[in-house]
């Protein structure tokens, strides 16, 4: 167990009577970063507020490094980094000033401040910066003062709420780069409703929707859904679909749009040669072929409309 | 840690106009209402006033300066009070302190103790602008003490209860409305209920403790009615913070 950096027991979080949170159970093993994906609402948010003492769990228990956060709350966060969805950034202040402050908050020894300050701001991409007011920051550079702030005391784990929402395209691949690094160091936990975003930068992932667990596991099992059975053929002079399904293996046959078809297999084994000798035997003019990978989304559609079990 | 809470608002504070401008707002008003109180001596004590009936020069300004303050204070804590909590919550930056290994009396305590430091630069400076009567007159500096004592426990419960107001909403101009029609309110009662001084009133009413005060009297039972109020307000605002991270 002691590879287990932070373990979630049970957690359950009613409002009203309302489960934001159902009976969730996990663990984030350490070096890892795992990926906390699902829909808004799902829950997300509130489980992390859960794991980093703002929320009180209505039942079950979160225990960081062995300790027990709701025992020991001082000692547990002491272990945690948090950005939450919302940046807490106190913007009337410079950057090295805000992170000075987070830096005493958190403990770091008053002789190391200034060094914690100087190797979080290097992490973040934030040397440049260190003089201006937090205000006067881009959306991205505030981000990363966010960021800076959660890992400047080193902390086990570090837990971010959708970093990169409201970021453009360049921003979005610098944090992930970002995330990325403090994921060799530190246990991340990472939460966003961008797909592609915890194939990139996580090595597990979990789904959560209406506040239960519907899916977790590593990344290549994620994958793994996603690569079906399915064919898509592109043919510009093509048969009737009759014919298509006389070929060996095929069970249905779509037409996506002109020309386009997917081509569904049940068999484990993919005739994709046999297509293809078919297609010029017969003349049918094929210009595609390729597995049809289903896309995450529609995993991600499958998984949360399918009630769990 | 709570040195550190007091270091981030005494920080911040003085990173925005408003810290500066209530300063020297209010340094102003009690510079004003100190020469005044100097004209004012020479005018009455100088004749119409019968020789029994005449007052020191330390009573006699101490008592327009530090009456003015008790009103000025009145006015002037729910504005420094009222951003505390509620802009916190409003600008969300309230998890920043509820997920470092800060308690919630720590982060109130902070809080408090930061207000109180910068109330107490008026405070001292008050003491040390009655104090250059000094060079004139042979002055009470046991009054002046007792006075500046009083003020700063008065000031003190001021800010205890702007902080609990300050923490109930995310609008900092709600807070200080509702923080000074509290003060305002035990203003006004007290006066009303002056003519009977057994009133049950007097025992809750902020100004009738503070009285004892502006005569240069240290009484151990004001000192620690202050104490209790303080205690109350924040121990009610520690509650309220409490109850956000159970109701969420």
């Amino acid at each position: 167990m002691a590879t287990h950096t932070l373990e979630a027991m049970d957690l359950s979080r009613l409002f009203g009577t309302n489960h934001a949170v159902k009976n969730v159970t996990f663990h984030l093993n350490k070096g890892e970063v795992l990926g906390f994906l699902g829909p808004n609402g799902a829950g997300k948010s509130t489980t992390m507020r859960m794991l980093t003492g703002n929320l009180a769990p209505t039942e079950g228990s979160i225990r960081v490094c062995g300790i027990d956060i709701v025992e020991r709350p001082k000692a547990a966060k002491s272990n945690i980094g948090y950005l939450p969805e919302m940046r807490p950034l106190y913007k009337e202040l410079t950057v090295d000033e805000f992170l000075t402050i987070a830096a005493r908050f958190h403990n770091v020894n008053s002789r190391n401040i200034s060094k914690a300050v100087e190797a979080a701001k290097d992490k973040c991409g934030l040397g440049h910066m260190s003089k201006r007011l937090i205000e006067n920051l881009s959306n991205g550079y505030q981000q990363r003062v966010g960021i800076a702030q959660a890992i400047i005391h080193e902390p086990e784990i570090v837990i971010l709420d959708e970093p990169t929402v409201g970021l453009d395209p360049i921003q979005i691949r610098e944090i992930r780069k970002l995330i990325k690094d403090i994921g060799k160091k530190h246990s991340v936990i990472l939460s966003t409703h961008i797909l592609p975003e915890v194939e990139m930068v996580c090595d597990r992932v979990q789904i959560i929707d209406k506040g239960a667990l519907v899916f977790h596991g590593s990344i290549d099992d994620l994958k793994q859904q996603r690569k079906g059975n399915k064919l898509l053929v592109g043919l510009s002079k093509p048969p009737a679909i009759k014919e298509i399904l006389l070929i060996e293996g095929v069970s249905l046959v779509e037409n996506v749009e002109h020309g386009i078809f997917r081509i569904h297999i049940k068999s484990e084994y993919i005739p994709a040669e046999e297509i293809v000798a078919i297609s010029i035997k017969k003349g049918w003019g094929l210009f595609h072929i390729a597995p049809d990978i289903t896309s995450l989304e529609d995993i991600f559609v499958q998984l949360t409309q399918v009630q769990p079990k | 840690m709570i040195i550190n809470i007091a270091r981030k608002e005494l920080k911040t504070v003085f990173a925005s106009p408003m810290g500066w401008i209530i300063l020297s707002l209010l340094m102003f008003g009690f510079g004003w209402m100190y020469l005044d109180g100097v004209n004012n001596y020479f005018q009455i004590m100088s004749g119409s006033i019968r020789p029994a009936e005449r007052v020191g020069v330390t009573i006699f300004v101490g008592q327009t300066v530090y009456g003015a303050a008790n009103f000025l204070m009145t006015v002037a804590t729910p504005l420094l009070t009222m951003r505390l909590i509620s802009e916190e919550r409003r600008n969300q930056t309230l998890p920043f302190l509820f997920s470092a290994p800060i308690t919630l009396t720590e982060i109130v305590l902070g809080k408090f103790l930061g207000l109180i430091i910068f109330l107490g630069i008026l405070v001292a400076y008050i003491f040390i602008m009655l104090s250059t009567l000094n060079i004139w007159a042979d002055i009470d500096f046991g009054y002046l003490l007792g006075n500046s004592f009083g003020l700063m426990l008065l000031v003190a419960s001021f800010s205890a209860l702007g902080i609990y107001f300050s923490s109930l909403t995310n609008q900092p101009i709600i807070a200080a409305i509702l923080s000074f029609i509290a003060l305002f309110a035990m203003g006004v009662l007290s006066t009303y209920f002056a003519s009977d001084p057994n009133h049950w009133f007097h025992f809750i009413s902020l100004n009738k403790h503070y009285q004892s005060f502006t005569r240069g009297v240290i009484d151990s039972s004001d000192v620690i009615y202050f104490i209790l109020f303080i205690a109350t307000f924040l121990t009610l605002t520690v509650r309220r913070l409490d109850s956000d991270r159970l109701s969420g």
